[in-house]
């Protein structure tokens, strides 16, 4: 191709009027190794163009259609949830003491009931004399 | 078992049809996203999306151009939500550029000017250079894909080329940029 021509397509490659055709020409002449020196300066540009033609997607893209099963899963959700509405009843009624027990069983706890309770009561009596102590020991601390 | 298969034969039949161009989408979402990593997941949602949209694929006349406009508004959408976040593009694309510098042709240093060059460009420009220098569609498909009118889009195209240009002779003139 004759360099006036060249010279010519790449006035008009600027200007945006250049077809395909003339811009793969244009390609062709200055991907070669003999590009004239003085249009050497629009090199980068083609090669640019070119090499960034040659980038790859290259990431696997996840076509399962997983969609549906979180889809089904939010409608089973749903569906154990009213059903466990309607299946609820409230809790039952407390039952007495004598349903459960004997009338027995009821005398003997009762029985060790008011023993533990007549020993807490020694206890506690015991406790009489700790107060008469903080007694004491609050005058001297209030002395001081 | 039936199903299953016809659910594979969807499948690739789906990868053939996107197979051609998919390339052409994740190199228009760099060309605005400028990063690689954005970029691939700009494209991994759009072929996602173009998959659930499988069985209306056949209406569209170019199932090409209509995925290359997704590709264009999720590309623009991502840079205007990320303009109000106040957020920065990060990218690590770029070599650092002493060593490039130093160890590299500076016919090889002034292709990647190019790239930085064309980061600079307006966002519109940006997809028209991308579209006819790199990949080399017409001028009408153009026009389409990007809802110009003719003249704009070479009015574009020429500001595109010819800021490519000078940036170049800049940098070339006051020697390493």
């Amino acid at each position: 191709m004759e360099l006036d021509k060249i010279e010519k397509m790449v006035e008009k490659y600027f200007e945006a009027t250049t077809t395909v055709a003339e811009e793969a020409t244009l390609r062709t002449y200055f991907l070669s190794k003999n590009v004239a020196p003085h249009l050497e300066q629009y090199t980068p540009m083609f090669n640019y163009f070119s090499g960034a033609k040659e980038e790859r997607f290259t990431k696997q893209v996840p076509l399962k259609p997983r969609k549906n099963y979180l889809k089904w899963a939010s409608v089973a959700a749903v569906a154990v949830f009213t059903i466990g509405f309607y299946f609820y009843s409230p809790a039952p009624t407390p039952v007495t003491l004598a349903d459960e027990y004997t009338q027995e069983e009821i005398e003997s706890a009762k029985e060790a009931f008011a023993l533990l309770a007549m020993n807490f009561n020694k206890g506690t009596e015991q406790l009489y004399h700790l107060e008469e102590f903080e007694k004491t020991t609050n005058k001297f601390l209030i002395k001081e | 078992m039936v199903t299953d298969n016809q659910a594979k034969m969807k499948q690739t039949e789906f990868l053939n049809t996107v197979m051609p161009f998919k390339d052409k989408l994740f190199r228009m979402a760099k060309r605005l996203l400028v990063s690689t990593e954005e970029a691939e997941d700009a494209t991994q949602e759009i072929l996602i999306k173009l998959w659930s949209k499988k069985n209306k694929m056949e209406s569209y006349n170019s199932v090409e151009a209509f995925a290359m406009t997704m590709t264009k508004n999720f590309c623009l959408d991502r840079l205007k939500s990320k303009q109000a976040g106040n957020l920065k593009l990060v990218h690590s694309n770029y070599t650092d550029e002493n060593t490039s510098l130093q160890h590299e042709l500076e016919a090889k240093d002034s292709i990647s000017w190019v790239e930085r060059i064309m980061d600079e460009l307006p966002d519109q420009q940006k997809m028209v250079i991308q579209l006819r220098d790199v990949e080399q569609y017409e001028y009408d498909e153009i026009e389409k894909l990007l809802d110009m009118k003719p003249t704009a889009v070479r009015v574009a195209l020429s500001r595109a080329r010819k800021t490519v240009r000078e940036k170049l002779m800049e940098k070339h003139n006051y020697g390493i940029g």
